[in-house]
């Protein structure tokens, strides 16, 4: 759990979001659906984008999970929480967390080759477009409406690291 | 959500023999539409058998040229195979047509295959649904039908399959292979796997309790041009108004599978020979037999016109 | 402090910190998930213990019986408390819908029980556990069947829209009658959920007789209030906490059942409680935005001046409820000598209509900028010079009272200018880009501008710091941040000298976060007591107030020079005040106005429509932090855009409820639907807002987006939609032909 080994009993039902949320009281990973519409609750596990409310505690002993809180801390932000300030990708915040957890791993899988539903040329490496951003930053709702801005941070941090 | 047991079965056989131990156990491997329907109480399996450590997840060339997927292969890797995007492209389109980013790594192969509908009646244990309990009656019938199915339904039930990725294995003439609880192992044209509803909607596919499936087998490619049209409301993360899986040959020849529009991926031979005469012909001939509701009769001319702009970008 | 003049230089025009653009105060509590929200309030109280709220399973009856004894047995389950266990509760002085109590039920979801449990997995399995036996009542769902029996009702939206159920000026039918260009047209807009993100949630905690709630509401004191009316205790014994809210959109506005039966679970559970609602609950058990049916007539000359304009709308709400006040800006927007507004209310059986993101204006300006659309096209004229025809410096039902400020055809110029209108196709369906066709769409923004008394606490430490106290909320419209640069500028200090908390009751009674009328007005607040703070200082210091400037951390008056934090002595020193207004508000008409471009793509086979390019030029006095009153603006127009193109509650006539109540079902944009979105902001100070010189901006951004992309839509396809949301199978008939 964001490089340290914890251990947890818990019910069955319990969900990983709620493990984190109730049991390791990590409260950055967000509740807004409980039911993978939402995308709030996203994390990384084993460097993989999942929704936590989607997956049980008990289906992750071993892996490794890294939520909002091992990404950075106020005063030590990692780039990618570090623009969503700058380019205000945010309103009420309930979504950043996951939106941010969902960029950071998302840069990852295009940098690996992975395809989208935007991908114009399957056999091609996708590029990193706008419209990529967009496709595949779909599974983060914000209500607030910051898209605009967010997909203007994650573009700034993603030409950084290009 | 209802307490359960769980287990990590560690092979296709003990997991068929848990299963058959516990005929409501359920199998677990992605977990996303099975934990969400658990939440609801729609599904209360007594136990769940974890399999996500049996080693299904490789993709291999069959002796025949074709492709074996294991069950446990997660949406995101058979979307990005190479061979799948170069071979199947109408199967990579369509992958990533469903769902998110999110959902795709977890969402694997076979449970894609048995998800569930998205019928909202069936999703409100408040409403009757011959799904959720048998007998109970259809509440969608007479209600809000916008989304649901326009052709192959019954009186006890017109709601949809909600797959992208089974609508291209349908093209595809995939092949389900499985294990049963007896430790035999069957495959199952794609054609015979799920169900119209009939008087049983809640039976979906041809599995017999317990049976598990261990990989789905693609034919040796096709050729041809490759097309995965979704059309719905919102740009991502919905499910299809209609979508239409194509493969089509230089000659104008192909095939067309439909998804959105029936209890399953919905496709009809015989109606291929039409392909070169265009659209009209053809989705007549597909969707002969169509009995849409006063919401969702806009899904026949939609497939239509969506049909004749795939056929129109095969030309060029 | 009364605010009954035109406001004249103050300190706030130095404009040192405030309209700067920037980053928000709270910004890495949000980014690294630090910020605490309503249900992770794990510090607050020990030892609580897990709420789940059951909701009804009928539209309309009453229910005969409840059997609770297995979710009692259950395990985990501390307390299982039914509507059943206690008669009908108060309402709170904001709520249409009774929460709890009694065996009626009103409507769908209606809360009908809670059960507390050690987890939250017991909770909510124990729930499902309680069996209902219901009696079914028929009722009304269908809001045009109901049409009949709706009766004229005036309202103020409570958010700021308000119209008299009927207003006539000069002779409407007289003059339409004689108007050689007419349109006569109804339009409908759905239901619509707020959808935020965080669903309401609330920790209760008792002591003895006093109770503290951890929650997520917008308006701090009225829920203190309606919150102790429910439960019959007087608000003394209530403090209601609510520091950050994950969204609200007006949603949150009131008192809800989490608050409710969180307080009451912990009571007869003897533990303190949390509970969210589950978000298959919200779009039932909550508030929504009411659908309507509206009618306009509008006539003109061939010259294209609006001589007759009327506009009638019908809305449902339960009993007692208020009507969706959409005529409420066209008593304002366009000139015209002849005008008839009325306003028609059913009594429906659905969950409660009430205000969301500009009610009012939202939905009355989808339908009235459509049929300025639709009069332009039958007029042969642009759409932009139409409007600008028809531009009115005054009030036009009270001729002589003047707008405050009004630039709306500045905004509709630049924004033709910049958005490159002059490349629009005049006719229809003129501009094709392979699968798509293409076409521009333009609207009028408008939205009124509400001021509302606002007070706060300022404290000044001996290092010079400042913080602030109000109740004032933060609904991710910046008010931390735009708090702080006010009292930045006011104190003369840098923005990391100011602390800000706010959203707890102890706090003196702000303005609260609804209507577009928080940000001018908590400022103002915050103003205000800043004022009374510098008197104070200056008394210390032994200095006239009025010739001392704050400065750099210090106060200068003639040749003395001191510390600011000098003056604060041990004990720091505190001022409060709170901001009040006269009448300016009748005497001149005060508004924020916007022009609204919006291009979109029709795919030409399936009728999926796109937005491709976005802009909004805005006239909202005073911008106080240009970056996040953008985010205010680009966050309305994606909101527009859901209630254009895929935003509706589907109501199941038969059974009384929206069917698709969950985030898969009721569709909200993604990423993929919203493109670049450009914002510019006029230059533009409001002296008879405030004394901040500022209005509101949030809801401006939703009014008339709607309708920019419906009359895009049109401009692509020549299909006129008059029904929202304008989804592909309204557009599929009318499109070309395909092979």
């Amino acid at each position: 759990m964001n490089g340290e080994v914890r251990d947890l009993a818990v019910d069955t039902r319990t969900t990983l979001l709620d493990a984190l949320r109730e049991h390791l009281q990590l409260t950055g990973s967000k509740k807004g659906c409980d039911h993978g519409q939402c995308g709030a609750c996203t994390v990384m596990v084993d460097g993989r984008r999942i929704y936590s409310c989607l997956t049980l505690a008990v289906m992750h002993e071993g892996d490794e999970v890294t939520t909002i809180e091992g990404l950075g801390q106020p005063g030590n932000l990692h780039p990618m929480q570090a623009a969503f300030v700058k380019h205000d990708g945010y309103q009420c915040g309930y979504c950043t967390p996951g939106q941010i957890c969902a960029s950071v791993a998302m840069l990852e899988e295009i940098k690996a080759g992975m395809p989208s539903h935007a991908t114009a040329d399957l056999t091609a490496a996708p590029r990193l477009t706008p419209e990529e951003i967009r496709e595949r930053m779909s599974g983060n709702i914000c209500r607030c409406g910051a898209y605009s801005n967010i997909v203007d941070a994650i573009t700034e941090v993603a030409g950084r690291q290009a | 959500m209802k307490p359960f047991t769980y287990e990590r079965a560690l092979s296709p056989a003990e997991a068929a023999a848990s299963a058959a131990r516990q005929p409501a156990a359920r199998f677990i491997a992605g977990g996303t539409n099975l934990l969400d329907l658990m939440k609801l109480q729609i599904e209360v399996p007594p136990h769940l058998i974890d399999v996500n450590g049996l080693g299904l997840d490789g993709i291999e060339a069959t002796s025949e040229g074709g492709l074996r997927i294991g069950a446990l292969v997660r949406n995101t890797d058979l979307a990005a195979d190479e061979r799948v995007r170069r071979d199947y492209g109408v199967l990579a389109r369509a992958l990533l047509a469903g769902a998110t980013g999110q959902l795709r790594n977890k969402a694997t192969t076979a449970g894609n295959l048995l998800q569930r509908t998205r019928c909202p009646y069936f999703y409100d244990t408040a409403q009757p649904c011959n799904k959720r309990q048998p007998g109970s009656g259809c509440s969608a019938i007479g209600g809000i039908t916008r989304q649901l199915a326009v052709i192959g339904a019954s009186e006890a039930c017109i709601a949809t399959h909600p797959s992208d990725m089974a609508v291209a294995m349908r093209a595809l003439d995939a092949t389900v292979e499985t294990v049963k609880a007896d430790g035999v192992a069957r495959h199952i044209p794609i054609a015979g796997f799920h169900r119209l509803p009939g008087e049983t909607p809640h039976i979906e596919t041809a599995l017999e309790p317990g049976e598990f499936i261990t990989a789905v087998t693609l034919p040796p490619p096709l050729g041809g041009q490759h097309f995965y049209r979704k059309v719905r409301d919102r740009a991502s993360y919905a499910f299809a108004l209609v979508s239409i899986a194509a493969v089509v040959q230089r000659d104008g020849t192909g095939r067309v599978a439909l998804g959105g529009v029936a209890h399953r991926p919905w496709r009809v031979e015989a109606a291929e020979a039409d392909l070169p005469r265009g659209a009209k012909p053809t989705m007549a001939a597909i969707l002969d037999g169509a009995r849409p509701t006063h919401d969702n009769a806009f899904k026949v001319t939609l497939a239509q016109r969506t049909l004749a702009s795939v056929l129109a970008e095969a030309k060029g | 402090m009364k605010f009954d003049t035109p406001a004249t230089t103050n300190p706030i025009d130095q404009l040192k910190v405030v309209g700067k653009p920037v980053d928000r105060i709270d910004g890495p509590l949000k980014t690294t998930g630090m910020a605490p929200y309503a249900y992770e309030r794990h510090d607050v109280a020990p030892d609580q213990a897990y709420g789940h709220v059951l909701g009804a399973g009928i539209g309309k009856g009453r229910i005969a019986a409840m059997d609770t004894a297995v979710a009692k047995a259950a395990p985990g389950v501390l307390a299982v408390l039914t509507t059943l266990d206690m008669p009908r509760l108060e309402k709170g002085q904001m709520n249409t819908a009774f929460l709890f109590g009694g065996a009626d039920i009103q409507h769908y979801h209606q809360a009908i029980a809670v059960v507390v449990a050690e987890t939250f997995e017991q909770a909510r399995d124990a729930a499902a556990m309680i069996q209902v036996r219901y009696v079914r009542e028929p009722g009304r769902f269908d809001l045009a069947a109901e049409a009949p029996n709706a009766k004229l009702t005036s309202a103020d939206s409570g958010e700021g829209s308000g119209a008299a159920h009927e207003e006539r000026i000069g002779d409407f039918e007289a003059a339409f009658a004689q108007a050689p260009v007419t349109l006569d047209a109804t339009y409908t807009t759905p239901d619509e959920s707020h959808a935020m993100m965080e669903p309401h949630a609330t920790i209760a905690a008792w002591e003895g007789d006093r109770l503290t709630v951890w929650t997520s509401n917008q308006m701090v004191a009225w829920g203190r209030r309606d919150l102790a009316k429910t439960l019959g205790i007087p608000a003394e014994k209530v403090r209601l906490d609510s520091p950050f809210v994950g969204g609200g959109f007006g949603g949150k506005l009131f008192l809800r059942a989490d608050a409710v039966l969180a307080a009451l679970g912990a009571r007869t559970a003897g533990r303190p409680v949390k509970l969210a609602l589950a978000r298959p609950l919200m779009a039932n058990n909550t508030t929504h935005r009411p659908a309507t049916i509206q009618r306009i007539r509008i006539g003109a000359g061939r010259d294209g001046r609006i001589t007759a304009i009327a506009h009638e709308s019908l809305s449902g709400d339960l009993p007692d409820g208020q009507p969706e006040t959409a005529v409420s800006q066209t008593k304002l927007l366009y000139a015209g000598a002849n005008r008839l507004t009325a306003m028609r209310l059913a009594v429906l059986d659905l969950p409660e209509g009430n205000a969301m993101r500009a009610p009012g204006e939202a939905p009355g300006l989808m339908t009235l900028e459509v049929a300025m659309d639709e009069m332009a096209e039958r007029l042969e004229m642009d759409p932009v010079e139409f409007r600008i025809l028809n531009d009115t410096q005054e009030d036009p039902e009270h001729p002589g009272r003047r707008f405050s400020q009004r630039q709306l055809v500045r905004c509709l110029r630049e924004g033709a200018e910049r958005f490159g209108w002059n490349r629009r196709a005049a006719k229809p369906g003129g501009h094709r880009e392979g699968r798509w066709l293409v076409g521009m769409g333009v609207a009028a923004g408008f939205r009124n501008n509400l001021v509302m008394a606002s007070g706060a606490r300022v404290r000044l430490d001996g290092g010079g710091g400042v913080t602030v106290e109000t109740d004032m909320t933060d609904i991710g419209t910046g008010s931390y941040t735009i708090i702080a640069q006010t009292a930045a500028e006011m104190m003369g200090v840098p923005l990391e000298k100011v602390a800000v908390r706010l959203g707890d009751s102890s706090f003196p009674v702000s303005a609260g976060s609804g209507g577009q009328w928080g940000g001018n007005s908590s400022t103002a607040g915050v103003y205000a007591a800043c004022m009374k703070l510098r008197e104070a200082v200056a008394q210390r210091l032994g200095v006239n107030s009025a010739e001392a400037s704050f400065v750099d951390g210090e106060v200068r008056a003639g040749n003395r020079v001191a510390p600011l934090g000098q003056a604060a002595g041990v004990d720091g020193l505190v001022a409060e005040d709170r901001i009040e207004y006269g009448d300016l508000a009748k005497r001149y008409q005060q508004s924020t106005f916007a022009g609204h471009f919006v291009e979109v793509g029709v795919d030409a086979a399936t009728g999926e429509t796109r937005v491709r390019r976005m802009l909004a030029v805005c006239a909202a006095g005073r911008i106080l932090n240009p970056k996040s009153a953008r985010s205010q603006v680009i966050g309305a127009m994606t909101m527009g855009v859901g209630a254009a193109l895929m935003e509706e509650l589907a109501v199941d006539k038969r059974h009384g409820f929206f069917v698709n109540h969950d985030l898969a079902g009721y569709e909200v944009p993604v990423h993929a639907d919203i493109p670049h979105q450009d914002v510019v902001f006029l230059d533009e100070v409001d002296p008879i807002s405030s004394p901040m010189k500022a209005k509101g901006v949030g809801e401006l951004g939703i009014c008339g987006v709607g309708a920019a992309v419906a009359n895009a839509i049109h401009n692509a396809t020549g299909v006129r939609v008059r029904d929202y949301p304008i989804t592909l199978d309204k557009l599929l008939d009318r499109l070309p032909e395909v092979a």
